[in-house]
């Protein structure tokens, strides 16, 4: 009998955080020995259950020896290495990086980013009101998805959720070079003449709310939208049999948003198009 | 293709008891005493002529009542869901190997495991999650291949793709088998030492040679010498099957055909290598596990056995029938010869889901009592004596579920029932008040820890072990461990002992689909899933889904050019049984020959009265998969009227 592989043995790697020793297994990046520390940098490419691109750099930490800073998501620690995570030249970074994503995208429905911009002094308005900004009208070409390219960074943890990390439906990527590049689909074609399959595991990442479910966009543009007034409950899928966990957020005893634990064995966060938003039988009452 | 315009339907959820006065009449609102009363009498008047239709979308808990409720209350054992429909054959298969009728492997394994057989499975479809963690193996190196005979979105992923005839399987099997018995590549060790009757089963195989598989299923036989050799030399293995394997009038042949494959290789009891049927349904695994099955008692306990029995006996204090019940196959045969006259059916739907479904209405009308127990007035509640509105299992009750990977996990009330809606375990102890037996539950929980006392393979998943890990696979019969989360590993034990009993090759032949094709029903009808609706769209028809197209009739360019019919165009489908209006849907994927329908949408198309109710013997599933009919373009007359 074959026994449960374990993989090879993983060595810890001990370094240095904030002139702190560390240690984390090899392999780990600083911003699992940061978290492990208990330390608050702040990320918006990065997610649990993605293997990040790097693109937003706002997570930047200051490494001995390097030229220029490191994105602590994706530099991985190493031995003996002296990491800064508060030094000026790094928060003068994570400053800057917020100030050119305030002022060039909306981050009203981005988690924290209101806290980082006070945190590290960041002015948007210092560019002007003239500040490039796309000023399009979110995308509502279906019943189920909103599109709001005011509020994309692009981080890409869509285009990697929807590609090979994770659905492998490759109905979006980035299109264009440059100040052009964007998130689009084949031909910047509606999305329901996509290759989208509705499963909704690009709004589960989704940073900053550019991607949201119709019933929270609607909610949102009604007002009526208090995730604070909203409980969250993880049930099981009544569909097929695989069994996918599902939280159900309720406000005022109506599911208005479905989502999944990351952390779960079964869904690793992600749903079909079912799971997602099959739910409006039960309240049709 | 434009979309058409179409009017869903949607069912609203019902709040309020209703009764029949008398056959015929209407049914008209009640309070729920009087319902009650009235469900009450109608099954008291035909104790031992009487059968309970469980539901496999409901809590393991709700489950454990209603098989209680039939053999302490009823005296009978005349219990089953809709597994029937779906995979019993596999539960029925995987027992006779292994004596469990649960899939071997968990989903993780599929990640890290050599070779993957997709074999009657759409599961990019039907089972999207689950084929995450197959795209997550491909990715890391596994070489997949799918056998269908729809080159499927599945297939799309697939190193090769096996489209056979339908219902050949089991000269796919045997020809794969006989390959790898000829070149050598069966693992002989493990054969020797944990199966019985190889010599026989290679005997059988023998006939089926490459070339002989080939003019049968229609498949090349050197495609089939790959999959065969790829199979067989893989360190680790997986062989995951669904409905197309299971809804044939020998569904359970073609399970045992496949776990075949897995003794004669070596490939199940290790971490990776494995079988594993894909259920359908959110607590089809656990309804059986329940026993909510004519033949089990809760924890899939052997109901012949005597000592089992007894524990059950002294435990409910009753007298638990020593024979198997009627499954629910054998209860619409016996609704015709009057030997079953009520029916108490919870959240099923078997008058738009039962193959020849206008039979299964005849069926249903001639019972003295049908009480129908559900959150919407389906087809089947139309057709009630007694309504009773339920909640909504999987978020406004509370329980456990268990999926295809054998995982009890937590069912959580997150909303709250509409008024008037009454929780379906509290309805099934009112009923039984009513017929001499004061059951009380104070909660889930507490029929949770009664299963537990009683089934070993639960004993250790508390609700509160069950929380802290995300849910525990069974079998986990003590309260401080946990198992590894593969099954049958005892196989590959050196001491005898352990390794136990033996798993029989099932020695299994070829046998046609019974509705065969001729010049009058020339076309080969299957039937499978959609990827955003859900059986018979009760409860997938109220989302708006961009996908959603409603019901079509699709066939290969080449079938729609020879029959003269265009895309979109509305034609009329008929078989033996049955006739129905489609429209048609053009699919390079499916190959001359063969048509595909799903059976979402039966208000608007009903499928399934073109289906055959041809029944696998040992799992009384129907063949589905397998339907003749023809294409009639609208310009003539229909026949009759």
């Amino acid at each position: 009998m074959t026994a449960v592989p374990l993989g090879p043995p993983r060595r810890l790697v001990e370094f240095t955080l904030d002139g702190e020793p560390a240690r984390v297994p090899e392999g780990a990046t600083i911003l699992d020995a940061c978290r492990a520390a208990g330390k608050d940098v702040p990320t918006l490419c990065e997610g649990d259950t993605l293997t990040p691109k790097n693109a937003c750099r706002v997570c930047v930490v200051e490494v001995e020896g390097g030229r220029t800073l490191a994105p602590a998501c994706s530099r991985r620690a190493e031995p003996g290495m002296e990491v800064h995570t508060g030094t000026e030249r790094a928060r003068h970074s994570r400053k800057v990086v917020l100030e050119l994503l305030a002022s060039a995208t909306d981050l009203s429905t981005t988690p924290r980013a209101a806290e980082w911009l006070e945190e590290y002094g960041a002015d948007p308005m210092r560019y002007g009101p003239e500040a490039a900004r796309l000023g399009e009208e979110p995308k509502v070409d279906n019943d189920l998805y909103v599109r709001d390219y005011d509020k994309c960074i692009q981080c890409y943890k869509c285009v990697d959720a929807c590609g090979d990390q994770w659905q492998n439906s490759f109905a979006i990527s980035i299109a264009g070079r440059g100040f052009d590049a964007r998130v689009s689909t084949e031909h910047d074609a509606p999305l329901t003449d996509s290759a989208c399959v509705y499963c909704g595991n690009c709004i589960e990442v989704c940073p900053t709310g550019a991607l949201s479910f119709k019933s929270e966009f609607d909610m949102r543009e009604a007002g009526t939208w208090q995730e604070s007034a909203q409980t969250r409950t993880t049930t099981v899928c009544a569909y097929c049999g695989v069994g996918c966990n599902v939280t159900l957020h309720v406000q005022d005893n109506e599911i208005v948003k479905v989502t999944s634990p990351h952390d779960n064995p079964v869904t690793h966060g992600n749903l079909c198009i079912k799971g997602r938003f099959g739910y409006q039988h039960v309240q049709q009452r | 293709m434009p979309k058409r315009e179409r009017t869903p339907t949607t069912y609203s959820r019902i709040t309020q008891p209703m009764v029949r006065d008398e056959k015929g009449g209407p049914l008209r609102a009640a309070g729920w005493d009087e319902a009650l009363d009235r469900a009450a009498r109608g099954l008291a008047a035909a104790r031992g002529a009487f059968g309970m239709f469980s539901c496999s979308r409901a809590t393991n808990e709700m489950n454990y009542v209603a098989q209680k409720f039939t053999r302490v209350v009823m005296g009978t054992n005349n219990v089953d869901s809709c597994n029937r429909t779906c995979h019993a054959p596999s539960v029925a298969g995987l027992a006779a190997a292994f004596g469990s009728g649960g899939g071997t492997s968990s989903y993780e394994e599929v990640e890290h495991t050599d070779v993957v057989l997709m074999w009657g499975s759409n599961a990019r479809f039907a089972h999207p999650i689950f084929f995450q963690h197959v795209l997550k193996g491909i990715r890391n190196g596994a070489r997949m291949y799918a056998v269908d005979p729809r080159r499927t979105s599945t297939a799309e992923w697939a190193e090769s793709w096996l489209g056979l005839n339908v219902g050949t399987d089991i000269p796919m099997a045997h020809a794969i088998a006989r390959e790898i018995i000829h070149a050598g590549l069966h693992n002989e060790a493990f054969v020797e030492r944990a199966t019985t009757g190889f010599a026989e089963y290679a005997a059988e195989v023998e006939p089926w040679t490459l070339e002989a598989a080939e003019r049968v299923t229609g498949v090349p036989a050197a495609a089939v010498r790959e999959v065969a050799h790829a199979y067989a030399r893989a360190e680790r293995a997986q062989l995951c099957w669904t409905l197309g394997i299971t809804e044939h009038h020998n569904g359970t042949d073609n399970v045992r055909a496949l776990i075949n494959l897995a003794l004669l290789t070596g490939h199940v009891g290790r971490y990776g290598s494995g079988v594993q049927p894909l259920r359908g349904q959110n607590n089809v695994q656990g309804g059986g596990d329940m026993g909510a099955i004519p033949d089990r008692l809760p924890g899939f306990q052997d109901i012949l056995e005597d000592g089992v029995r007894r524990k059950f006996e002294t435990a409910w204090d009753t007298v638990i029938q020593p024979r198997q019940g009627l499954n629910l196959t054998k209860m619409f045969e016996a609704m015709e010869s009057g030997e079953l006259r009520a029916v108490y059916c919870v959240g099923e739907n078997p008058a738009q889901s039962e193959a020849d479904s206008e039979q299964a209405v005849e069926r249903l009308r001639r019972l003295d009592c049908l009480v129908v127990q559900d959150i919407f007035m389906t087809k089947t509640a139309e057709l009630a004596d007694v309504v009773l509105p339920a909640t909504a299992a999987w978020c406004e009750s509370s329980g456990t579920t268990t999926n295809s990977e054998r995982r009890v996990q937590l069912v959580r009330k997150a909303v709250d029932p509409p008024d008037g809606a009454r929780d379906d375990i509290d309805i099934i102890c009112d009923l039984a008040t009513r017929l001499g037996h004061p059951w009380k539950y104070a909660d889930a929980e507490s029929v949770w820890d009664e299963l537990r006392s009683l089934s070993p393979q639960h004993h250790g998943m508390t609700y509160e072990r069950l929380r802290d890990n995300q849910g525990i696979q069974w079998p986990c019969p003590d309260l401080d461990r946990i198992g590894p989360g593969f099954l049958h590993g005892r196989l590959w034990a050196d001491d005898p002992d352990e390794r136990g009993r033996r798993a029989p090759f099932g020695i299994v032949r070829h046998d046609p689909p019974v509705d065969e094709t001729d010049d009058r029903f020339p076309l080969r009808l299957t039937t499978g899933r959609r990827l955003d609706s859900y059986n018979t769209g009760v409860q997938s028809g109220s989302y708006a889904s961009p996908l959603r197209r409603g019901e079509y009739v699709e066939l290969c360019p080449e079938d729609a050019e020879r029959y003269g019919v265009r895309a979109g165009e509305r034609v009329r489908v008929a078989s033996r049984r049955g006739e129905v209006e489609a429209p048609v849907w053009i699919d390079p994927a499916l190959r001359p020959g063969l048509a595909f329908m799903a059976m979402h949408f039966p208000d608007e198309v009903d499928t399934n009265k073109l289906t055959i109710e041809a029944n696998d013997p040992i799992a009384g599933t129907a063949e589905f998969k397998a339907s003749a009919i023809r294409i009639e373009r609208l310009t003539r007359p229909a026949v009759g009227s």
